[in-house]
């Protein structure tokens, strides 16, 4: 690999002084003019939240009352129990698939690819009314219970991190040689669920980690179907702050916002190196 | 770590497991497709045979869809083509801008990395905290219209803006649009090679030129792939509107959601029907996108 010097190694190499007019160190003036009106346009919001929710009487009066709201903690948590047993149902529903698609059932690829991509088509709001006009009937009524109200939740947030799951774990499998793999586990005498759990899985680390990160980005703070099904999740509860209280949903906004930093962050780090791209995000 | 090699004498013929040809090799994807068909089949189904059902008459007919040219959904269909339309052109532009910027405008790179991470962020920053956000900012108790009053005596409410209008919900929009277009399209302007620009400049051309001739007839299927996106994701966003219209602005998603609390006249195959017209133009926008990336791949290697 040494000896191959890339196009633009060359350029910057014996290009005259001059040349550097395009490319200042600094940056050009149009660059810099776009990244201040957009870097503008993203802060201010999160100024004005920040200032909004100091305003009161000691400042830290909003912060004070959220963080002893027992609602808080338990919307959280709930959220994030949820996300988490999304990702696990998620993971176990996509590894096996996209593993035996490209092993074994490559002509199958396009359909799944395609199922994966329902999502979108779909809008959140869509999904849930159909979802919750399905089953609150018979044969099967999930609607009544808590449990059930909790299941299809679940159901429904993996459906919504299909397309994500799918493409991390897909790229992730793209990235190993899945056959030989394979076939050297095999040979020293491993089963299928063998082969999955401690060759196929641990080589998937980052994507899966990608992916899950993302998934708890989407669930975390999700409104449409949480409230739709009437769980007390986070969504539902940011929403009910934002209409009862003045100074406490700017403290909860601002938390929510250093929450999907965090999500996003970490994705980052995991996403280091390997040749994962972060992903959109979904229409909510 | 379990990580396996693969040794060098590949060349040997591969060692297959005995060739199954039967319904056993399908076995392994019946999970996925049952929980496909379970929790997105069957509700999507429901939805279609919902739409179809009508209840006065007990029979199959379409007068579900024609429901749609009413009172309540025409304007709901217009207002949100509308916003999704104009957030998507506005966000395309200034987040083409905004990549371009960042990759091809020589920022130092602190900046980008940190620009990047952010829009990741910020497109998923959506929802319920957005909506609040822009409430503390542009609402009437909100920073910059408090500003604007103290500093500059401008009253933004006299001016005749509102945040709870089509066009407060557009600036709002805007902010998860503007980031989702920046992760959308860098890959794509990364892609300009520099030894198209070389090129050009050696052949002649002027900077201009070789932007107007050569960059943005390459740029052009992923530009508007992107922005075919950004209008399916303003399309489907429904908590952002939700929490700053309060009933005031009619979309097509608030339609569904007050169809689905029932706190308007309930009509059930009137709400299938306007979920199933979302359905079909987010599914038309999904396939127009999906030509336009595979055109765009042309020039990825």
């Amino acid at each position: 690999m040494s000896t191959f010097v890339t196009p633009r190694a060359v350029d910057t190499a014996i290009a005259p002084p001059k040349a550097s007019r395009r490319r200042r160190p600094g940056g050009s003036w149009w660059a810099w003019l776009v990244f201040i009106i957009g870097a503008t346009y993203f802060i201010v919001p999160l100024v004005a939240t920040l200032e909004f929710s100091l305003r009161p009487n000691p400042p830290t009066f909003a912060y004070e009352n959220v963080l002893t709201d027992r609602r808080f903690y338990a919307s959280l948590i709930y959220s994030f129990v949820i996300g988490l047993i999304t990702i696990v149902l998620s993971l176990a529903l996509i590894v096996p698939t996209a593993y035996w698609v490209r092993l074994r059932l490559p002509r199958l690829r396009p359909i799944v690819e395609f199922v994966t991509l329902l999502p979108f088509v779909l809008p959140p709001i869509v999904l849930a009314y159909g979802m919750i006009r399905f089953y609150s009937r018979q044969p099967l009524v999930l609607t009544g219970t808590e449990v059930g109200s909790d299941f299809l939740l679940v159901a429904a947030y993996v459906v919504l991190s299909l397309p994500y799951m799918y493409r991390a774990v897909d790229n992730g499998l793209a990235a190993m040689d899945v056959r030989v793999l394979t076939e050297a586990a095999q040979s020293m005498g491993a089963g299928w669920f063998r082969i999955l759990w401690s060759v196929i899985f641990p080589n998937l680390r980052t994507a899966a980690l990608s992916g899950a990160f993302l998934t708890l980005a989407i669930v975390v703070g999700e409104f449409t179907i949480a409230s739709a099904l009437a769980r007390d999740a986070f969504g539902p509860y940011l929403s009910l702050l934002g209409k009862d209280k003045i100074y406490e949903p700017a403290a909860v906004a601002l938390i929510s916002f250093g929450l999907t930093w965090l999500a996003m962050i970490s994705l980052a780090l995991v996403a280091r190196g390997s040749r994962t791209r972060v992903q959109m995000g979904m229409p909510r | 770590m379990t990580t396996l090699e693969a040794s060098p004498t590949v060349a040997a013929p591969p060692i297959r497991p005995p060739r199954t040809r039967s319904v056993w090799a399908w076995l392994g994807v019946v999970p996925f497709f049952l929980f496909a068909i379970l929790f997105i089949g069957f509700p999507a189904m429901f939805l279609v045979f919902g739409s179809l059902y009508v209840e006065e008459t007990k029979s199959i007919g379409l007068e579900n869809y024609a429901g749609l040219t009413g009172p309540c959904c025409a304007i709901a269909f217009r207002n949100s083509i509308v916003l999704s339309v104009s957030t998507a052109v506005v966000g395309s532009v200034f987040g083409l801008l905004l990549a371009m910027a960042i990759i091809l405008g020589g920022l130092p790179g602190p900046l980008r990395s940190g620009l990047t991470t952010f829009s990741g962020v910020a497109s998923n920053f959506a929802g319920i905290p957005l909506a609040l956000a822009f409430i503390f900012t542009l609402g009437s108790l909100g920073l910059v219209t408090k500003l604007l009053q103290d500093l500059f005596g401008f009253s933004l409410r006299d001016s005749g803006f509102s945040l709870y209008t089509l066009l407060g919900l557009g600036i709002v929009y805007l902010y998860f649009q503007f980031p989702l277009m920046v992760l959308v399209i860098a890959p794509a302007v990364e892609g300009l090679r520099r030894e198209w620009r070389e090129a050009a400049l050696n052949l002649g051309a002027t900077p201009r030129q070789y932007w107007r001739a050569v960059a943005l007839p390459i740029l052009a299927p992923s530009i508007l792939g992107a922005g075919i996106l950004l209008f399916g994701n303003a399309f489907g966003a429904q908590a952002t509107a939700y929490q700053l219209s309060g009933g005031t602005i009619q979309l097509a998603t608030l339609v569904i959601t007050a169809q689905m609390s029932g706190d308007v006249l309930f009509n059930p195959g009137l709400g299938y029907a306007v979920a199933m017209g979302m359905v079909l133009i987010m599914g038309a926008c999904i396939a127009a996108y999906s030509v336009l990336q595979r055109r765009a791949e042309r020039w990825r290697r």
